[in-house]
């Protein structure tokens, strides 16, 4: 369970302080798939920020599954993160110089399981998103909707409880976003994956369960 | 483990860029051993000056002569253990513009020469040959090598300083005690050209280029100076004395303008060192913002971040300083056998390796600090914004 209470955020452009979230709640139970959407700039990518433990805000408290993520340091939501959370991004965001393999492997590294273990676990999060064959090509030898589903494997091989997604198949074409959303929805329903998805596009956020707009740093 | 990989194949993803900077640090490297080891060359003629040797010269400069009267005179002198003279005589050997043929030559006094300078060492069966004959001489093993010199060769010399055409035997040759010492003169009898220059220029009889004094006790070398120049202080040949170390340094600081150009030389090419490195390393950071986002949103720690740039830095820099020494041999060697009389010792030094790898890997870390900075300080939020 994800619990926003009264969160605030601005950013500061040069001496301009910018409010960008103003006194948000919002609570997003467990196994939820949600959907937010709202016009560019209202602050969705800052909320999902939030709530994965990548930025802090500046007043209020985020509970994810009991912990209160907005008091830890640094190196504690590092640690917070790894352990807890899934990150899917708009342009995939693999590194160009890894295989498929070694991306998903990434951040199997920062547990201490074997490398036979770490085999085992990647292999199946590869074959879950249906890239088993493709584990030693580069990103720029996979397709748009390839590269996003290693990047799914990815968020997945540590079997975090939470995905953030933030507008993840904007980047792609009809069928590949289609393909990404079945993936998603899967996760969601058969690995009670909670997911919260930032989304432009109507067709997918058919896929959630709920959806929260955001206008100008408040829901609607 | 991961981190090398990772700065393995990310020095790799540019592989002209990567090459050329590792080619620009090597080139610099190289020129910065090879300034250094050039420098070190020039200084050796001060460093091989022993403590307890004086040298007393005119004291208008050292090209005017002293009276060859001096020599009992300031034989007598309190403190002084031996006496020796010597005269620069130079001349044109072959084609002058050859370096190779461009070795001192000197004319000296056979019986006291070589107890001034213990350092040529001289086998007794040579040293007698020499001595028994008007116009032998003895030349430098290094210089024997490189001309082939042996027993009984006849050095034909066109004067210069001292007109006329001057023909000298080899009678035997001199090895140095130590890597210092020079093995490239040619030495033969000051008795020879006084007596030849008597004939051709009378007036120039019973000259003497410059005394070289060896003092029982270094403590006494400032009174062993003293007292001799005022000996000579109204005297039409006044005098100067000083330690061999001083008169040496005197010779070097002729051209140490030029040495003090070649230092700031290789202080500019640490610098220039510093740029290429620190060029790539900011491009290739900034160009990786959105990653290091990513592996820090995953969960890997500012340490990791720190080991990838500075990683690749240090690689680069380690590459190319590896490749600059390597380099820097063969260049200093070519360049030695070039001009072999010009630096009696040309060595490339441990401490210059030291310096060049140590200005190499500071290299590395500097060009690392400030993208590694940048890097660190942006938070994950504006990493991943960062996204073109
Ligand atoms: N790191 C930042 N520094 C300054 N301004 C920021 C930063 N992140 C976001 N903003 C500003 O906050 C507002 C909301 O951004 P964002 O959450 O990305 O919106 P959305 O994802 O809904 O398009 C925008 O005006 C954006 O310019
Ligand atoms: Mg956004």
């Amino acid at each position: 369970m994800i619990e926003v209470r009264n969160v605030s955020k601005s950013y500061h452009r040069d001496s301009l302080l910018v409010p960008v979230l103003n006194d948000i709640s919002i609570t997003v139970p467990e196994g939820e798939f949600m959907a937010l959407m709202g016009p560019s700039g209202s602050g969705k990518t800052t909320l999902l920020n939030l709530i994965a433990g990548i930025d802090k805000p500046d007043k209020g408290s985020i509970k994810v599954n009991g912990t209160d993520i907005s008091t830890l340091n640094e190196s504690g939501l590092a640690k917070w993160r790894a352990n807890n959370v899934g990150f899917i991004f708009q342009f995939y965001n693999l590194l160009p110089v890894l295989t498929a393999f070694e991306n998903v492997e990434l951040p199997l590294l920062l547990t201490n399981l074997s490398k036979k273990q770490r085999r085992e676990h990647v292999e199946a999060s590869l074959k879950l998103v249906g890239l088993a064959d493709r584990m030693k090509h580069y990103p720029k030898q996979l397709s748009g909707g390839q590269e996003q589903r290693v990047a799914i494997a990815r968020a997945l091989v540590t079997d975090p409880t939470v995905l953030v997604a933030d507008e993840p198949t904007g980047d792609l074409d009809r069928v590949s976003a289609s393909e990404v959303m079945t993936l998603l929805d899967r996760l969601n329903k058969e690995f009670k994956k909670t997911i919260v998805m930032v989304t432009h596009d109507p067709r997918a956020a058919e896929k959630a369960h709920q959806v929260k707009h955001l206008d100008k740093g408040e829901l609607t | 483990m991961f981190v090398l990989k990772l700065v393995l194949k990310n020095a790799l993803r540019h592989k002209l860029r990567t090459f050329l900077t590792i080619l620009g640090i090597a080139i610099a490297v190289m020129s910065f051993g090879f300034l250094r080891t050039v420098v070190t060359a020039w200084s050796y003629g001060v460093e091989a000056s022993a403590a307890n040797r004086m040298i007393t010269r005119a004291s208008v400069s050292f090209i005017f002569p002293l009276p060859y009267a001096y020599k009992d005179q300031i034989a007598r002198v309190p403190g002084v253990k031996t006496v020796s003279y010597a005269n620069w005589f130079q001349g044109v050997y072959k084609d002058a513009a050859d370096f190779k043929n461009f070795f001192p030559r000197m004319a000296i006094d056979p019986e006291t020469y070589f107890d001034a300078y213990p350092e040529f060492i001289v086998t007794p069966e040579d040293l007698k040959a020499f001595r028994a004959e008007r116009n032998a001489c003895l030349v430098g093993r290094k210089i024997a090598n490189e001309h082939g010199f042996k027993v009984g060769d006849i050095i034909t010399v066109e004067g210069d300083i001292y007109p006329g055409r001057w023909d000298f035997v080899v009678r035997g040759f001199y090895t140095g005690r130590d890597a210092s010492t020079d093995e490239t003169q040619m030495l033969f009898h000051w008795k020879y050209l006084d007596e030849r220059i008597k004939e051709l220029q009378p007036s120039r009889e019973g000259n003497v280029g410059w005394y070289i004094l060896i003092v029982d006790d270094p403590a006494r070398m400032t009174e062993v100076a003293r007292t001799i120049d005022a000996m000579y202080l109204n005297s039409r040949a006044g005098t100067k004395t000083e330690t061999e170390r001083e008169f040496q340094q005197g010779f070097v600081s002729m051209s140490s303008a030029i040495i003090d150009s070649l230092e700031v030389v290789s202080v500019i090419i640490i610098g220039i060192i510093l740029l290429v490195l620190a060029n790539t390393i900011v491009m290739a950071a900034r160009e990786r913002t959105t990653e290091y986002a990513v592996l820090k949103t995953i969960g890997f720690s500012p340490l990791h971040i720190i080991g990838l740039i500075a990683g690749e830095s240090l690689l680069i820099a380690g590459i190319g300083g590896a490749l600059g020494l390597a380099l820097t041999f063969p260049i200093a060697g070519g360049f030695a056998s070039m001009f072999p009389t010009f630096f009696p010792v040309f060595n490339v030094e441990i401490i210059t390796i030291i310096l060049a790898a140590l200005v190499a890997g500071l290299a590395g870390v500097v060009a690392a600090l400030f993208p590694t900075i940048r890097t660190l300080r942006t938070s994950i939020a504006e990493g991943l914004r960062a996204i073109g």
